[in-house]
């Protein structure tokens, strides 16, 4: 029981990574005022892009740092549509949604002619797990042994970084002058123009930031949790990170709690597949993987608690009003 | 607004027009990156979605799809409701004409079952479209993520009914028993045959019909009636609206359930029409579509199905292109279809402000020339 607890623990880590490092990309963007639905997009153009590099060039650090710049030029495109001309934001996230899940696999395709998927990496270019030390040492002993060498040990690096990345967010939202001013720009634009600070400047700034960590999530997707890129790998896990940030209240730790409750729910998910629990029977597998969804809905239409967004989110900035 | 300056056969048909353009000229680029020559590509699709009768049977069956989901956008879209669920709506729309048929298929014929699958189609969507509407209206939750979120249970929802229910037992695929004959939707070439012309077999049918009539009835909701005015009015400023005496609450959920039930009609074609079964994912990305045809159709009926033969035009000469240029395949269209939205939807506004210096110049001009020759 408790091997399969600590099991299950760890497989939430791994699979919330990429959901914590998403989720506070929409953080920053949703707390400066604009609505990202183009997560999705974005993980999935990074992860192949740290895929192909990787596999190019051997170097996985390379790859990484080529996810983050194709991350980065799409949250560009997102911010010349909704805040240079004034765009929809969802319609701007819509089409690049659509683009990359279209220009991944055309790519792919030419470049590596395995019908979208890029070519499996060796160990060599992926991040793999690191043993922290002493992990071996006290592996046998009971109750810490396997918490220690299990479930804290044994990540790799991308992992750990997702969770620094927490605090980090928080610091910097919460307690610098830019995150003020981010802030500020999601709640009364208006306030913040009147101070003499460009507003689109602000929020050019947190689409980048978002950019940057969109694009370590999709590496990690592509070059640490797989070996390689394969079509549509997203698979709705920048929806899913989109959730979470409501599910967080736009708020750095509640956020990571919303990640690891909703990781968790898909590893219990995969273990739970045919098997008999006592009392209620057979669970479908799908009633796991939509309680996020639905959970999600639930609390937005304030029925658990209730989620309030930046005032100013989802409309662009003009200044005679 | 500063629209005034722009005349209005500028900002109808010309904007729209160069922004269509744009995308086309960007999509060239990436054509071009993957060594298939653009003009050669364009003229391969072309042929391919009208040069033969099966090819254009199979572009008016696209655009079948992306009439109804397109309208769908347009009419939430015009009460200035962004309903993105159009994917999960069309999924439930489907699931209730399949359930239609396969309970009713040996008790009735066709045009006693028809009204029956209609109202399924609609009914099921709607009501996928309600609980988001409710919620917004009443709850105040944001209907673009709520209707995301329902995109997905609904995509799961299916899963478990395919694969628990509906599968026929000793099968490995997730597929429901095929309808009976009598319950399919007639083919068009069928249709040809009772009028006496002849066309190539395609899985064009008669819910390309339904689907114009649909149009016309949209046009006549929004611009004919008065629920259709408080619709226009809401989108245009819901304040003034509210102010009028137009009741917010209530008319979102009316506009919602129009469009999920517009949307859910896709079902008449999927699956009444082209699958003649249940199955996976048959909506197959036809409700994002729907995004791209109402922007470029501009919220209009008229523009709706323009923008859905294009729209047809492009998936149908896809499809061919693959057959041509071994480098490419349907995901390139794709391509073609987010560029379309970028430029037509999310940088709309792009090229107003300099078409309006440009006319604002050419006013000037011209008034300074009639002065001219006034004094003269």
């Amino acid at each position: 029981m408790y091997e399969n607890l600590i099991l299950i623990l760890d497989a939430t880590l791994r699979v919330s990574a990429p959901l914590i490092l998403a989720a506070l990309a929409g953080l920053f963007s949703e707390r400066s005022g604009i609505v990202n639905i183009a997560l999705e997009g974005k993980l999935l153009s990074a992860a192949f892009a740290a895929a192909a590099t990787a596999s190019v060039t051997g170097n996985v650090w390379l790859g990484l740092l080529a996810a983050i710049g194709v991350s980065v030029c799409l949250s560009l495109i997102h911010g010349f549509a909704s805040i240079t001309h004034r765009g929809d934001q969802i319609v701007s996230g819509v089409a690049i949604n659509m683009l990359a899940v279209g220009l991944t696999v055309t790519l792919g395709r030419f470049w590596f002619g395995l019908g979208g998927q890029t070519p499996a990496l060796p160990d060599s270019a992926r991040f793999t797990p690191i043993t922290l030390p002493g992990a071996d040492a006290v592996a046998d002993v009971p109750v810490i042994g396997p918490l220690y060498s299990e479930l804290i040990s044994g990540h790799n690096i991308l992992v750990y970084l997702a969770l620094l990345m927490v605090p980090f967010v928080w610091w910097v939202v919460f307690r610098t002058r830019f995150g003020l001013r981010l802030r500020a720009a999601g709640e009364n634009p208006h306030a913040v123009d009147t101070a003499g600070i460009s507003v689109a400047w602000i929020r050019y700034r947190a689409l980048i930031c978002a950019g940057i960590l969109c694009g370590i999530a999709g590496a990690y997707l592509s070059t640490a949790h797989s070996a390689g890129f394969v079509a549509n790998m997203s698979a709705g896990k920048g929806f899913i990170a989109l959730a979470a940030l409501i599910f967080g209240k736009w708020k750095p730790v509640p956020v990571l709690f919303g990640c690891l409750l909703f990781g968790f729910l898909d590893a219990v998910a995969i273990r739970l597949q045919g098997a008999e629990l006592p009392i209620v029977g057979e669970i479908p597998v799908q009633a796991i993987e939509v309680l996020p969804y639905i959970l999600t809905v639930l609390l937005l239409a304030g029925f658990i608690g209730r989620a309030v967004g930046p005032k100013s989110i989802g409309v662009p900035y003009v200044k005679t009003r | 607004m500063n629209d005034s300056k722009i005349p209005a056969w500028v900002n109808i048909i010309g904007l729209p027009l160069v922004n269509i353009f744009f995308a086309f000229a960007f999509s060239a680029i990436i054509f071009v990156a993957v060594d298939v020559n653009p003009l050669e590509a364009a003229v391969v699709m072309v042929k391919g979605a009208l040069g033969y009768q099966e090819g254009v049977g199979y572009t008016l069956y696209y655009a079948t799809n992306f009439i109804f989901t397109g309208l769908a956008v347009a009419v939430a879209f015009s009460a200035g409701l962004f309903n993105i669920g159009g994917e999960g709506q069309a999924y439930l729309g489907g699931l209730g004409v399949g359930l239609a048929c396969l309970g009713l298929d040996h008790a009735l014929p066709f045009w006693a079952l028809l009204p029956i699958t209609m109202v399924a189609s609609m009914a099921f969507g709607a009501l996928w479209a309600l609980i988001p509407a409710y919620l917004q209206a009443y709850r105040g939750s944001h209907i673009v993520i709520t209707t995301i979120m329902f995109n997905f249970i609904a995509s799961a929802l299916m899963v478990y009914l395919m694969v628990n229910v509906l599968k026929l037992d000793g099968q490995m695929a997730p597929v429901s028993r095929v309808f009976e004959q009598s319950a399919v939707m007639p083919m068009f070439h069928e249709i040809a045959g009772w009028f006496g012309f002849s066309f190539s077999e395609s899985p064009m049918n008669l819910s390309f019909f339904i689907a114009l009539a649909c149009c016309v009835l949209v046009w006549i909701l929004l611009w004919r009636t008065r629920w259709g005015y408080a619709i226009r009015a809401m989108g245009s400023s819901p304040t003034a609206a509210e102010y009028g005496g137009i009741n917010h609450k209530k008319l979102v959920i009316i506009v919602m359930l129009i469009s999920g039930a517009l949307s859910g009609m896709l079902g008449l074609n999927e699956v009444q029409g082209y699958g003649q079964q249940l199955k996976l994912d048959f909506v197959a990305g036809y409700g994002f579509t729907g995004i791209a045809v109402c922007l470029i159709g501009r919220n209009h009926p008229v523009g709706i199905i323009l923008a859905s033969l294009l729209f047809g035009i492009l998936y149908q000469g896809g499809a061919e292109l693959a057959f041509d240029f071994p480098n490419i395949d349907r995901e390139m269209i794709q391509v073609v279809q987010a560029l379309v939205v970028l430029f037509s939807g999310a940088l709309a506004l792009m090229l107003v402000k300099p078409t309006e210096r440009i006319f604002v110049l050419w006013d000037r001009k011209k008034k300074s020339l009639g002065k001219a020759q006034a004094e003269a």
